[in-house]
């Protein structure tokens, strides 16, 4: 049914998380990727999301943006249902969320300053020499500070993802994703970015959640942790709770031990999608 | 009965593609015709940039073929027609050809080549750098952005362009009457106008405006569509380019149709 569209007020936050999901279920064709995730993130608070590759942590991002549509479970952000509510909610309730991509996703034919106008120019009615001067200091913020004229493809990978930080920042947002912020960059570049997150999370203490598999990356700024395996969280907690667990699957991750390599097609494809726990009684007799 | 089977999923396959085109094309046309009077933005800047793209910038091609395209209709139809000694019937076959078909078609062609894979290049990689799910998480409408002008641009650039065309084609077969058939320049020309009817002239235009709309639909379409991967963006763009021509070719066989049974012809 079509929703009536109603101006959307400007509301005020409600008390409580500022995330939460609520069983949250992702399928592609038929395979179920992510199987009922549960957690909530209080406003101020970052978030990391652990986990390996294929372990559905970037699907979980891209759900928690609105790019994946869940096929059950609830995702509430900002205390409205971002699965149900209609397309110009939904709309301005991303344009209180900034999110930063792996590569960046700067658009190659704008310039870093226009890139980084673009959102200010479509949802606000800011006079030009307002957003020039907005650019320069998000620019600032993220350390490019003269960069507004370069093309994307002149800045080398980090100042390309500080860009894309800036950007992010565009809009002010309350909450603001991280895509593997460290991926690709050298260990300097990579402590910069850690660095960048954490003068965010003080000066405007944001929400942040950042998805990563850089162990050192993720106990420096995170306040918790979540560890996702084969689409179920199987661990969360503080830093510190997540250095002392028990839980052999948040050791292995930690301690960086090899995972039995895998052979066939079926095998691959049912490791990403079963449950963690049946997959473990599954072929334990097979892997260990 | 697994012929029957495979022709079946095919035909849905094929209904199914149609589909999701006539959707796209509606969408942008929404955001074109009907979305700035809902507050939603214009982007005429982005679109007159892709008109100067599209249209302008082809100019130089599109001259010289159908220039020769119109000289080469005139020496085949100057072999048939001087067996009947009716030589100076050369610049209506020309005229009529062009403005009715060939006009339309190899200008239709030639945006297919120049605009039609660079939608789909660009739109494409566009999705695997991730700038297509960005615009989303920036509350930014991907077609409204980015289809809608094409769109826009597509719409006026390609009727315009078929008139430039029809002309250099009348132009091209000008030179062969003037060397040829003892037509005069200025005889030529006035003999090409008398022999065409506006309705000649339109049902070209018309049938322009429906490619314009097909190869943009293809086109980002499969830039949409790109799934991930450098060699995936190359694949949509050759997809863009076959089916933009396959569908083109339908488009004007169902327009012509209609136009000869509508008593047009």
């Amino acid at each position: 049914m079509r929703k009536h569209r109603e101006p959307v007020e400007e509301e005020k936050l409600p008390d409580g998380p500022m995330i939460s999901l609520r069983d949250l279920r992702v399928s592609y064709d038929g395979r179920e990727i992510l199987h009922g995730i549960n957690f909530d993130v209080q406003r101020g608070e970052t978030l990391v999301i652990l986990g390996g590759s294929g372990s559905g942590k970037s699907t979980l991002l891209r759900t928690l943006v609105g790019l994946e549509i869940p096929s059950s479970g609830e995702v509430w952000i900002r205390g409205k249902n971002f699965v149900e509510i209609s397309n110009m909610e939904r709309d301005e309730i991303r344009k209180k969320l900034g999110m930063s991509f792996q590569g960046g996703a700067l658009f190659g034919s704008m310039t870093v300053g226009e890139n980084v106008a673009l959102p200010l120019l479509e949802h606000t009615k800011l006079e030009q020499p307002t957003v020039e001067i907005m650019v320069r200091l998000k620019l600032d913020q993220v350390g490019l500070s003269g960069f507004e004229d370069f093309l994307p493809s002149q800045l080398s990978g980090g100042m390309k993802k500080r860009a894309a930080v800036a950007r992010a920042l565009a809009m002010d947002p309350e909450i603001l994703f991280f895509d593997e912020p460290s991926a690709g960059l050298d260990p300097i570049i990579a402590a910069g970015i850690d660095q960048l997150i954490l003068e965010l999370k003080k000066a405007f203490h944001m929400t942040i959640i950042v998805v990563t598999h850089e162990l050192a990356s993720a106990f420096l700024i995170a306040d918790r942790m979540v560890l996702i395996n084969k689409g179920d969280l199987v661990a969360s907690g503080t830093a510190e709770e997540m250095r002392n667990s028990k839980h052999p699957r948040v050791r292995q991750f930690l301690d960086r031990v090899p995972e039995p390599a895998v052979a066939q097609e079926l095998d691959y494809l049912q490791m990403l999608t079963e449950p963690s726990s049946k997959a473990g009684e599954g072929r334990q007799g097979k892997s260990r | 009965m697994e012929f029957l089977q495979a022709t079946g999923s095919a035909f849905t396959n094929g209904m199914a593609y149609l589909g999701s085109l006539a959707t796209l094309a509606g969408r942008a046309a929404y955001f074109t015709f009907i979305g700035p009077f809902q507050g939603k933005p214009l982007r005429l800047q982005s679109a007159l940039g892709q008109a100067m793209e599209t249209g302008v910038r082809a100019l130089p091609i599109l001259s010289l073929i159908t220039f020769f395209i119109g000289l080469i209709l005139a020496l085949q139809a100057a072999y048939e027609l001087k067996q009947f000694g009716a030589i100076n019937y050369v610049a209506t076959a020309v005229a009529v050809s062009m403005t009715r078909e060939l006009g339309p078609l190899i200008t239709a062609v030639i945006v297919i080549g120049r605009s039609g894979s660079a939608f789909a290049a660009e739109l494409g990689t566009m999705k695997v750098t991730e700038e297509i799910d960005a615009l989303e998480t920036m509350a930014i409408h991907p077609v409204s952005f980015l289809v809608a002008p094409k769109f826009m641009a597509m719409v006026l650039m390609l009727p315009c362009l078929t008139i430039w065309g029809n002309f250099m084609g009348i132009l091209g077969g000008s030179l062969f009457g003037v060397l040829q058939a003892d037509f005069t320049f200025l005889r030529y020309i006035t003999s090409s106008l008398d022999s065409l009817f506006l309705r000649d002239v339109m049902t070209g235009l018309v049938k322009s405006l429906m490619f314009g709309i097909t190869i943009t639909a293809v086109g980002c379409h499969e830039g949409l569509s790109t799934g991930g991967g450098a060699e995936q963006v190359g694949r949509s763009t050759t997809r863009a380019v076959v089916v933009s021509i396959f569908l083109v070719i339908i488009v004007d066989l169902v327009f012509t149709l209609l136009f000869y049974f509508l008593g047009e012809q």
